[in-house]
């Protein structure tokens, strides 16, 4: 049996009325957008990295192929071995496959949005793998059952106090005290033993360097390293577009990852990992495997939203949003929330199930403004309404009130008419200039009011007044 | 870009300032005519097509976008008191009509004469009023077509700042989208209502007399959220303030 999922406005009003999940989305997103503009205040070559980033970007995008073949010889040469998946079953496949031919009993995680869009944890569960989160975000979701709200902050949902009590019940021994300092202490003391325990420890990456064939991982916790240096295997997830040519690259688009993301200079742990432990090494997997991914990439790459596959997962665009900043990231229901899940759900989940996601927004444009490789969201939105409309996935009502009002606004002097029809009817709705209740427009007289029409129509006052001005000469 | 003396200049009124508010549309044309501007009402214009256009219905956004272009064929320049709908014809009729050859061109010509009404005083026209006076506190919101697509933000303020008299206040969030979204607001009301009840609050905070904008569509969606709030600002289009009306009713107000 399956169970009906609640609606996108169903999830929303759930949201709108959590008093808690606001208070956390406005201290998250409202420090978020504070530092980034005071690391852009002391940047001021931004503009120029920015047109930077989006031309290393679009010359990846443009030869992926290449860069592909390029980086599986290095990653080979380099002594990891590298697979190819074509979906999300695919990829989730191959990761299992490499974990039970391991026997492995217990897998370490760094965070990767790559490994929630093919639905990694799942399969682990599925399989029997004893999955343990490491980045502190994931491991308060993963003590929660939740899945991330936030590309950056995937736990930015919660409060401290939800934290603390999560932490109360999950963590043996407790916290003794609720303050951050001591609740990342007894995380960290639940954590290493698993990080030293762990058969494999899997990762997503943040750049796949074609010239080297390394992969990059940034964190601010240092999990990422301690979970792919200890265990036997270190398995990469990645989506084929985190592709750049050089690593030298990789800082060009760093820079402004980092300073979009958190507003810091760089981030704490800036990780290049390079095949597997070579003879002499001190430490480092037996095993290197990386899994690229492509999922509906490839589709992008031919399509009108081919500069989708810019984007670098800054989370920026959501942190500015007007949606994402009443209803969080849950309500978008899709592993990427904010504009940037808006654009990418429908090409993961498909579009009748998400057509709400493009439409649940402002065209206000603040996503584009702030994004740090340039990506045109409200056009990309844009064109998903345009599918949604010429695949008839809008409601009968949307599309029979704009298909009325477009038959009289082809026609000037029937729009005239009927202007001035609907101003009467509207002046007769209003009391002392205000109009608290609206037929057919519930949804705005719902929570404000309407101004009654102070008048005729402009174009009555107006023809009017030329026909006075004429007559008197 | 210097205009020609007495340029011929084509006002679209726009279909809110037609229907709802009809005085914007006549200080339009008080503003241009100081400024040395003809002015003509073309009679073949409705709407800019955006409610299709945000629906993605191409083809009646295209229609109309023909037909805007032909009824304005005429003019020298297009005029508007809106930086949404001039943010259309700017950069959504050549997008729209790109591929029809018959109007590529036509469609590219008129983005380039069209222009939101305080950019076009300020930057085409070098209009600065003469002689206004309000003792009053306002506070402005950028409405965000006009910010973004445009980059309207110095243009309302200079001429602003000639009205003797009126003290501008800063807004939280002057930058922040006001929940209106065209028709944004009636599909998805209740994200839109937290939306505009933040953005009603800011305004009050700013305890300014008066809350200006340069879009009727965010002025209506604010001026009704602070009305149901109970909260005393007046809201005015910034056109209305320029031409000196703001001594009569402000939005909601019986004259």
């Amino acid at each position: 049996m399956t169970v009906p999922q609640p609606s996108f406005k169903e999830r929303a009003a759930a949201a709108l009325s959590d008093g808690a999940l606001k208070i956390a989305i406005d201290r998250t997103t409202g420090t978020a957008e504070r530092k980034r503009a005071a690391a852009l205040a002391t940047f001021p070559e931004f503009d120029a990295a920015r047109a930077k980033g989006k031309a290393i970007k679009n010359h990846v995008i443009a030869h992926l192929d290449h860069y592909l073949e390029m980086f599986e010889r290095n990653a080979t040469a380099a002594g990891a071995q590298v697979h190819w998946a074509t979906d999300d079953a695919e990829a989730r496949a191959i990761v299992t496959r490499i974990c039970l031919d391991a026997n492995a009993k217990l897998v370490t995680r760094s965070k990767s949005m790559l490994g929630e869009e093919i639905g990694l944890p799942h399969a682990l569960a599925d399989a029997g793998i004893e999955r343990v989160e490491t980045d502190l975000a994931e491991h308060i979701i993963q003590l929660a059952g939740e899945r991330p709200s936030h590309i950056v902050w995937p736990a930015m949902h919660r409060t401290r106090e939800q934290v603390a009590n999560l932490f109360r019940t999950g963590h043996n021994p407790p916290p003794a005290a609720e303050d951050p300092g001591t609740m990342v202490q007894s995380a960290r003391r639940e954590l290493r033993a698993k990080f030293l325990a762990a058969d494999i420890g899997i990762s997503g990456a943040n750049f796949l360097v074609a010239d080297t064939g390394a992969t990059c991982t940034v964190t601010n916790e240092g999990n990422a390293e301690l979970t792919t240096t200890p265990p036997r295997i270190h398995i990469v997830t990645a989506g084929i577009e985190k592709l750049v040519p050089s690593t030298a690259h990789a800082f060009a688009l760093l820079r402004l990852l980092v300073r979009s993301a958190t507003g810091g200079e760089m981030t704490q742990y800036t990780t290049f990992h390079h095949g597997p432990r070579r003879p002499g090494d001190a430490d480092g997997p037996e095993e290197m495997h990386i899994v690229l991914v492509d999922n509906g990439r490839t589709r992008m790459l031919a399509d009108e939203f081919r500069e989708m596959l810019r984007c670098i997962r800054c989370g920026a665009c959501m942190n500015h949003c007007v949606v994402y900043r009443q209803i969080g990231g849950h309500a978008y229901g899709g592993t990427y929330p904010g504009p940037m899940g808006a654009v990418l759900t429908p090409v993961l989940d498909g579009l009748a199930p998400s057509r709400d996601l493009a439409q649940a927004c402002t065209m206000n444009g603040r996503c584009a403004e702030v994004c740090p490789v340039g990506i045109p969201l409200p056009t990309l939105l844009r064109a998903w309404r345009r599918r949604s409309w010429r695949e008839r996935l809008e409601p009968g009502s949307v599309r029979a009130g704009i298909g009325l009002w477009a038959m009289l606004a082809r026609r000037p002097a029937l729009y005239r008419l009927a202007s001035r029809i609907g101003v009467r009817a509207l002046r007769l709705l209003g009391r002392r200039g205000w109009i608290s209740r609206l037929p057919l427009a519930g949804g705005w007289t719902a929570y404000r009011d309407m101004p009654r029409p102070s008048g005729r129509t402009f174009m009555e006052q107006y023809r009017a007044e030329q026909a006075r001005r004429e007559g008197g000469r | 870009m210097v205009a020609k003396p007495n340029p011929r200049v084509g006002l679209f009124v726009t279909c809110l300032v037609d229907a709802i508010r009809p005085g914007i549309g006549f200080a339009a044309i008080q503003l241009l005519e100081e400024a040395g501007c003809r002015v003509e009402v073309p009679q073949g214009q409705t709407c800019c097509g955006q409610p299709a256009l945000n629906s993605g219905d191409d083809t009646d956004a295209a229609h109309l976008a023909r037909q805007t272009i032909a009824a304005f064929e005429g003019c020298d320049h297009v005029v508007l008191p809106s930086g949404s709908c001039a943010g259309t014809m700017v950069h959504a009729y050549p997008e729209l009509l790109a591929g029809d050859p018959q109007w590529a061109a036509r469609a590219t010509a008129f983005a380039a004469k069209t222009h939101e009404i305080t950019s076009f005083l300020v930057d085409v026209m070098g209009y600065r009023p003469q002689g206004r006076r309000l003792d009053a506190s306002a506070t402005y919101h950028d409405s965000c077509a006009g910010l973004r697509e445009l980059r309207i933000a110095a243009q309302p303020r200079a001429l602003l700042a000639e009205v003797e008299g009126l003290q501008m206040r800063p807004l939280e969030g002057n930058d922040v989208c006001c929940g209106f979204g065209g028709t944004f607001c009636v599909k998805y009301p209740q994200i839109s209502e937290a939306i505009t009840t933040e953005k009603a609050e800011a305004i009050e905070r700013s305890g300014a007399d008066i809350l200006l904008a340069g879009d009727l569509g965010c002025l209506m969606n604010m001026a009704g959220k602070l009305h149901r709030r109970g909260a005393r600002t007046r809201c005015f289009h910034t056109i209305e303030v320029l031409a000196g009306h703001a001594d009569g009713p402000a939005i909601g107000e019986e004259g």
